[in-house]
């Protein structure tokens, strides 16, 4: 039996490896899903259309081109608007200031709501308390009336609609970045990192922060929407820092009256708001269904 | 309870209750065979035991008498007889009706298999209920009497509880009384005692004999444990690769097995009695897919010859009830067993010259929970110490205080004569540096997000040890002296096996030059013949690096093959310390008497095996595990 005695330590490949749930890799299991493909391809194609839609526009934004409220032609291919200014024009422009804010106003969101959620999962003591029920108290107000006492106080300038939105996105954020960090702060390795003296901060961005990537990519994605929509109904009551400009809520704001006789001049801009809203929706479900479904998959396990 | 069983007079004289017969199971979509050519057959009142490492495909047979195939997989062909009808070629609706009242299920973690939601009296209710052969007014005394069989108390405030307010041992009790409720003819049960203590495990495993001998019910008892299965099972069938390469009866099986794979896992179980090292087996199993024409073991068996990877061997008998799939039978067969492993030389340890770590008066409490009250205990240089004792008994909770990770104590614990902090981060680097840490669950210490190479060279970047070449070539020798190689440092560690990341695990925590390691239950979630590789590993580095170990562990047969001195932990108090063999020997605590009464163990299971059957009749007698619930 000497043979079978050998000093060999390598040992068996054991049960499979569980499916890996990376962000990224969620995104693109998800994207098998239809519903996903459909949604990135509404919100890429909006997306394209706000940044390159200046270069695209046939006149400026505040061009005359006719006669107000003209019918689609082949001059104006969506007619003009209450001013006489083209439409189609107007659409091409007006996406790119929403989409700077409210690109801006969800950084600014991420980063707070982030550094507050992790900082609460970790610290498991009083801070997560305070901190998560001032957040709740921030959510308790309605985004819309928040943003419009901040813009009646200090005046309809960007960085206030800016700052306005992100401070309601950011406890939503916050709360979603908490409870996906507070599973990862009991594992081990956080311990082991703890063990090593590893500084906080450290352990936040190198060990937490990393592991939570995934449902914070979702949640970014969404709020993003929810911030445009913002904006936009900010801009349809008025509160936009050029009243004149071309702006997607102001539009609808302005040609809401000539609904009747030239729709094009409100109903654009809502159906290129509506597509958007329709393609984040899309594609937060079919993350939200990939992610059960690996979940189910694990269950069985 | 004559109702549940319609078939039983048709039966006839047949003594098998269950005939598993060329059983096959493949994949859905390839249809590349994961289960080949399984047969057995069990008695009524018979323990078959089917062991085996992860993957092997023990679960999927178990699940297969049930007539259930796991999402992916489906039944291919053969015959799973039970009484008069053929399993496999009932509908859903049919199954569902077997289910519960002819065959049973016992699934390995308790908890997940009772509804949280609802008491535990609401759901045995259900079970008896479901298969509506009682009439409503009976049913409060079936339920009782089921709870009295399992010996759990069967008063109305008990039956009220939730799942989550029973210990784990009660939970699977409660998962026995359902599985045993309508008096099924075949109960399959799949290492339920996986998570329980030694003292619980031995009562659910008694009471799991009891009743089928009682109600003359069939059982497969799968596990990975084959202590376990010694003592339980009058027959076994070990599995490999997705075929039985051996069936005998259980003795025989342990004491003179025919499959060079059966004899490298029997010799990877510790043993009570003398300090072996352990042996791991070679290689890694075979994927189904990718198994070779031949013997699938035959890429890993020392005794392999040319011939062996041509043609799978056949299932050929040996003696009486006794068959062996591999050609070479015959020569493993003419060795004796027990040559497996070498006595291992443990060097004593220097009590005198120095002791690094000294615990004096350590009182730790979770909240207002007193949890360790007073622990004084000393680790000596180049040893060591065995800390055993069941879940509760407060073993992790001094690992934790050691590392800094657990900050609720009094007392001292001092390194090389300085005391330390309570809180790592309050500590200096250096002795940061010197208290390493490895955790139980390989699967939980590691960051996903990280490669291997980062996750090894952390310690080396927090200490400011080593830096760019420098730090990959210590990470690359790390990894060598851990048997896996540099090429492991790019890999994330869910491409990685369990034992493998225990490696990774190890690799960090030595990376550093530590004085003190803490070893946390560090093989509770492997396989037996990895676990045996982990601890030889774990051995020989303690003994190279003239390492002070502290190796926490439930299993005490384990504490054998590697440690000097033993401390026996119960209730947040040492009952018992002292040498290995003295104190697993020569037990002078009632505890740890106790404690190994209940260990099961091949030495005590091959003797007894044949008696244990029918000699316990302790429904009597009170479990231990009502006490912490």
């Amino acid at each position: 039996m000497s043979q079978l005695s050998s000093d060999w330590v390598a040992d068996a490949q054991i049960a499979p490896p569980l499916p890996a749930v990376h962000g990224t890799s969620l995104l693109r299991r998800s994207l098998k899903l239809w519903r996903t493909r459909i949604g990135l391809a509404l919100v890429g194609f909006i997306v394209l259309v706000a940044i390159i839609g200046p270069y695209l526009a046939p006149y400026g934004p505040n061009t005359p081109v006719g006669a107000p409220n003209s019918d689609p032609s082949s001059k104006a291919v969506l007619g003009t608007d209450y001013l006489g200014q083209d439409v189609l024009s107007r659409v091409l422009y007006g996406g790119r200031s929403i989409l700077v804010m409210a690109v801006l106003a969800t950084a600014l969101a991420l980063v707070a709501g982030v550094a507050i959620g992790l900082v609460a999962a970790y610290s498991r003591n009083a801070l997560d308390d305070t901190l998560m029920r001032g957040m709740d108290v921030l959510m308790a107000l309605p985004s819309i009336l928040l943003a419009l006492v901040a813009v009646a106080i200090v005046g309809p300038h960007a960085w206030v609609i800016v700052v306005a939105i992100a401070l309601t996105t950011t406890p939503r954020i916050a709360r979603v970045a908490r409870g996906a960090a507070q599973p990862i702060v009991e594992r081990d390795f956080i311990a082991a990192s703890e063990a090593m003296g590893v500084p906080r901060w450290r352990i936040l961005s190198g060990e937490l922060l990393p592991n939570t990537l995934g449902p914070l990519m979702v949640e970014a994605s969404l709020r993003l929407t929810y911030s445009i929509a913002l904006i936009a109904a900010l801009a349809y009551l008025g509160l936009s820092p050029n009243p004149n400009g071309a702006n997607w809520g102001t539009m609808i704001n302005q040609n809401q009256l000539v609904l009747a006789v030239q729709p094009w001049g409100a109903a654009t801009p809502i159906i290129v708001i509506a597509l958007l809203t329709l393609g984040t929706g899309l594609i937060g479900d079919g993350i939200a269904r990939t992610a059960a479904g690996i979940d189910r998959a694990r269950g069985e396990e | 309870m004559s109702a549940a069983e319609p078939a039983g007079q048709t039966a006839g004289p047949a003594v098998s209750a269950v005939a598993v017969q060329d059983l096959r199971i493949a994949t859905e979509s390839t249809g590349t065979p994961v289960i080949s050519e399984v047969s057995f057959e069990i008695a009524r009142g018979e323990i078959f035991g089917v062991v085996g490492e992860s993957g092997s495909g023990k679960t999927t047979v178990g699940l297969a008498l049930l007539g259930h195939a796991r999402r992916g997989l489906r039944i291919a062909g053969g015959t799973v007889q039970l009484g008069d009808r053929d399993i496999l070629t009932l509908d859903e609706d049919q199954l569902r009706r077997l289910r519960g009242s002819l065959v049973s299920y016992v699934p390995q973690d308790p908890a997940s298999s009772l509804n949280p939601a609802l008491r535990i009296g609401t759901q045995l209710r259900e079970v008896i209920e479901a298969h509506g052969n009682q009439p409503d007014s009976g049913v409060a005394e079936r339920v009782a009497e089921m709870m009295r069989e399992v010996a759990l108390p069967d008063d109305r405030a008990f039956l009220k509880r939730y799942p989550h307010e029973l210990s784990g041992g009660q939970q699977q009790r409660v998962g026995l009384a359902m599985a045993f409720a309508n008096r099924p003819r075949l109960i399959v049960l799949d290492e339920p005692t996986t998570g329980l203590d030694v003292t619980t495990q031995a009562h659910v495993l008694s009471t799991v004999r009891e009743l089928a001998t009682l109600h003359d019910v069939a059982a497969l008892y799968v596990s990975h444990d084959l202590a376990v299965v010694a003592t339980l099972a009058e027959r076994v069938a070990v599995m490999y690769a997705g075929r039985v390469v051996e069936i005998g009866g259980a003795e025989e099986l342990f004491t003179s097995a025919g499959h060079p794979y059966t004899r490298r896992l029997v010799g990877a179980i510790p043993r009570l009695t003398g300090g072996r090292s352990l042996v791991g087996i070679p290689g890694h199993a075979v994927s189904p897919g990718r198994r070779p024409p031949g013997c699938s073991f035959a890429p890993r068996c020392t005794l392999r010859i040319d011939q062996c990877e041509t043609a799978m061997p056949p299932l050929l008998p040996v003696g009486p009830g006794h068959a062996v799939r591999c050609i070479r039978a015959e020569i493993v067969l003419s060795e004796a067993q027990s040559r497996v492993g070498d006595p291992i030389d443990m060097p004593a340890a220097d009590a005198a010259e120095r002791l690094p770590l000294r615990l004096t008066d350590v009182v730790a409490s979770y909240g207002q929970n007193e949890i360790l009250h007073s622990v004084s205990l000393s680790l000596a240089a180049h040893e060591c110490l065995a800390l055993v004792g069941e879940s509760g008994s407060g073993k992790t909770t001094i690992a934790r205080a050691i590392a800094g990770l657990h900050r609720n104590w009094t007392g001292t614990i001092a390194l090389d004569g300085t005391e330390l902090p309570r809180a790592a981060r309050q500590r200096s680097s250096e002795t940061r540096r010197q208290i390493q840490y490895i955790f139980q669950n390989p699967y939980g210490s590691l960051n996903p997000r990280q490669t291997i190479g980062q996750i090894v060279g952390q310690p080396l970047r927090v200490f400011g040890t080593a830096k760019g070449r420098e730090a990959d070539r210590r990470i690359a020798d790390m990894l060598e002296r851990v048997s896996l190689t540099a090429a492991y440092a790019r890999r994330y560690p869910d491409q990685l096996s369990g034992g493998e990341r225990q490696r990774v695990a190890i690799a960090r925590a030595l990376v550093c030059d530590p004085t003190v390691l803490i070893c946390d239950e560090v093989t509770s979630a492997l396989d037996v013949s990895v676990q045996a590789a982990i601890v030889e590993l774990l051995g020989s580095l303690q003994r190279d690096l003239g390492l002070s170990m502290l190796f926490i562990t439930h299993n005490l047969p384990l504490v054998r093959s590697i440690a000097q001195r033993v401390a026996v932990l119960s209730q947040g108090n040492v009952v018992e310390l002292g040498d290995t063999a003295q104190v697993l020997t020569d037990p002078q605590q009632p505890y740890t008497r106790q404690l190994l009464a209940d260990t099961p163990s091949l030495e005590t299971a091959t003797s007894e095996a044949m008696e244990t059957a029918t000699s316990e009749t302790g429904a009597s007698e009170p479990p231990a595990d009502l006490a912490g619930a």
